[in-house]
């Protein structure tokens, strides 16, 4: 048996030395997607252009635009000379939001520090015209509700003390690219994964290639292994070049152990490469199984957790996403690079990997028919 | 088993392949002797490719049975494995792996020990001629190379029966001749082949073959015995204006065929509808044109079991021709 997998092993990875083009991917893929990801997505907005509505035009409301422009939240591109042009702009998305700031300005700042910091007594200074729509904008403009006064008033302020203090562990400085780099782990092993394998049985059918293999004594199963198995190594390689520049380029740092993170990669290589064989059995050409993939893939990025928190979402997408490795190794892999966990505490997906491998070895294996009708 | 059974490389009995309506394979009853070339002859979609693929375990039957090589089908596939050989029709090995690295591949598969693997492959590189392309991509040979290594794989393993289905269809002549001397040494050393052709003169060198045509088996035989058999008289005219006389003998009822064969008009003409004496029968139908009486070839004798070539004869239906079977 393990000659016959043995031939298919040797067989694939020389094929695969020969397919530049399939080669190149393996490597380019994680640094491109990194780079792009990497800088791109970013739950935390900065700069977003602002308009200002400045009806008092006094030092104090020149201030206090200073001090919302030094938080780097926005930056002022455009001044308007009403509430109404103000909206217009931001209709046409010139702007995301519009600093509004009545003609009674110092008056109300006035009335604010004769009233001390007695919330009942003190009154808005401004207003925030926020276009809305976009939940990560609307919510960082909310962050700047409240406004140190203490430069403007000349005066020592006394901060309120908050109700609970929040203190962030593992990444201290809430920067996205920190749980971006082991989540993009598991997105560009499902892609690579799934898509090699899952266009593996079909290549050698629409080639020609699978007549001649079953009329030789190898198994199902055995050729369903040696096709797995050049791509673990391809998949480990992946891993190592995205946790790589991961950490050369965003500075991400490896805090667990790296051997428990090769056991969590392997099972979640080992399900995501039979998925791709059950796609492969029932694709009837190459691009059936590229379509499939994406059928996959998409629910993979969306639904596992590596843009949106896997517990915010409603009961049956979370069914669906534990049906995807990519889910249970989004979350080992944060758990094991970002928090050092141990990978005996994360027993729960470990199994549900090696329950989606073992079913879909059996049903690949039971679906290839050794026979051409 | 009976000793019979034990001389016979395969065995069928009443092998029928329904695919939806159409019948690919129809009823099909086989005896080929061990040792031999035995040849399936038929047109594109005459259940050629079907029967060998039946026989290999690639397709279930619908119906009937095949001992092949002591082993029952269908039920027996994966038992032959070792024992079969089988070269497809189109070229199936790895057009992106060298020679060698298919041979090497195909010795894998079969689990030959390294070391005999090693030996083996020169020895088929050699004996097929492909020293020069060891290290050449398979899919950057050219039809007859790709052919002698599609040979070179199927008989690796040293199979007792060999399936070759078309084997020649992408080579020029010279090289369809070498490669049948290949096939007579394989033979020679003990090899049971069974190929499928549709050139005539392929036909002609197996010792046995069937003629299939739709699905159905319509004469089986050794070619001399085929020929000898035929149910018509061959008659060759020469002679003026043959391509009018061709249409107007196409009427005919007992003829079965008119085919121009250079200058000459070949004419196939029923034996069991009361003509005893061919040429005199024609003799008024042709005119002055010069009559000979000519020796039966393997297309006639195709031509006379499958009705195909005839010239629009509704008469010569298949059907009413007897199937000569000669021992």
């Amino acid at each position: 048996m393990w000659n016959r997998v043995w031939a298919i092993v040797v067989k694939e990875l020389r094929q695969l030395s020969r397919d530049r083009m399939s080669f190149g991917l393996i490597v380019m893929i994680p640094l491109i997607q990194l780079t792009l990801f990497g800088y791109a997505i970013n739950t935390d907005a900065r700069l977003l252009p602002a308009g200002i509505v400045d009806m008092e035009q006094s030092s104090y409301s020149r201030a206090l635009v200073q001090a919302v422009e030094a938080s780097q939240v926005v930056r002022f591109t455009a001044q308007y000379a009403s509430v109404i042009e103000a909206e217009a702009a931001i209709t046409r998305g010139e702007v995301k939001a519009v600093l509004y700031l009545p003609s009674d300005m110092d008056g109300r700042l006035l009335r604010r520090r004769a009233a001390g910091e007695n919330p009942a007594l003190s009154e808005p200074l401004g207003q925030w015209l926020v276009d809305g729509s976009d939940t990560v904008v609307a919510g960082s403009i909310r962050g700047l509700r409240n406004m140190p006064l203490q430069e403007m008033l000349d005066q020592p302020f006394v901060a309120s003390s908050p109700t609970l203090e929040v203190v962030q562990y593992f990444n201290p400085e809430q920067r996205t690219v920190v749980n971006i780099v082991p989540g993009l782990l598991g997105i560009i092993l499902t892609m690579t994964m799934v898509l090699f394998t899952s266009a593996a049985i079909v290549r050698e059918r629409e080639q020609g290639n699978i007549e001649f293999l079953i009329t030789t004594p190898v198994q199902p199963f055995e050729l369903m292994l040696g096709k797995i198995v050049p791509y673990v190594l391809v998949g480990f390689v992946q891993i190592a070049i995205i946790l790589g520049a991961g950490n050369l380029i965003f500075e991400v740092p490896v805090r667990g152990r790296l051997d428990y993170l090769a056991m969590a990669a392997m099972l979640f290589i080992l399900a995501s490469l039979s998925l791709g064989l059950v796609i492969s059995t029932i694709a009837k050409t190459q691009l059936q199984a590229m379509q499939m993939t994406v059928f996959v893939l998409l629910p993979s990025i969306l639904l596992s957790g590596f843009m949106f928190p896997f517990e915010a979402m409603p009961g049956p997408a979370q069914t669906i996403a534990e049906m995807l490795p990519a889910t249970h190794f989004m979350r080992m892999a944060r758990a094991i690079i970002l928090r050092d966990a141990d990978i005996f505490s994360l027993q729960y997906d470990a199994l549900a990997l090696l329950a989606i491998t073992a079913v879909g070895l059996a049903i690949a294996s039971s679906r290839f028919s050794k026979r051409l009708n | 088993m009976t000793r019979r059974a034990t001389e016979l490389a395969v065995e069928a009995r009443g092998l029928t392949l329904r695919f939806g309506d159409t019948l690919a394979v129809n009823n099909l009853d086989l005896a080929i002797p061990r040792r031999s070339i035995y040849g399936f002859l038929g047109p594109n979609g005459s259940g050629k490719s079907s029967s060998i693929r039946i026989l290999t375990g690639l397709l279930k039957p619908s119906s009937g049975q095949a001992v092949v090589l002591g082993e029952t089908l269908p039920g027996g596939e994966e038992k032959l494995r070792l024992r079969i050989g089988y070269m497809t029709q189109k070229f199936s090995l790895y057009d992106n792996l060298t020679v060698q690295e298919n041979l090497d591949f195909v010795a894998r598969i079969y689990g030959v020990p390294r070391t005999q693997a090693k030996q083996r492959r020169e020895e088929l590189i050699s004996v097929y001629e492909l020293s020069g392309q060891r290290r050449q991509l398979a899919g950057s040979m050219s039809g007859g190379q790709k052919q002698r290594l599609a040979l070179a794989a199927a008989t690796l393993h040293k199979p007792e029966l060999l399936f070759l289905d078309e084997p020649t269809s992408a080579v020029d002549p010279e090289n369809r001749r070498e490669f049948w001397e290949r096939l007579f040494d394989l033979c020679d050393s003990g090899t049971t082949i069974l190929v499928s052709t549709h050139y005539m003169d392929e036909a002609e060198r197996c010792h046995r073959l069937a003629i299939l045509d739709q699905g159905v088996k319509r004469a089986d035989g050794s070619p001399q015995a085929l020929m000898n058999a035929m149910n018509a008289w061959v008659v060759e005219v020469a002679g003026d204006n043959l391509r009018e006389l061709k249409a107007a003998l196409g009427r005919e009822p007992l003829v079965l065929s008119a085919a121009q064969i250079g200058a000459r008009l070949r004419v196939l003409i029923y034996k069991q509808r009361g003509i005893t004496e061919p040429l005199q029968w024609l003799q008024s139908r042709v005119g002055t044109r010069t009559l000979e009486l000519a020796r039966p070839s393997l297309e006639d004798v195709f031509v006379s079991c499958t009705g195909t070539h005839r010239v629009n004869a509704p008469h010569a239906e298949p059907s009413d021709v007897e199937p000569p079977h000669v021992e």
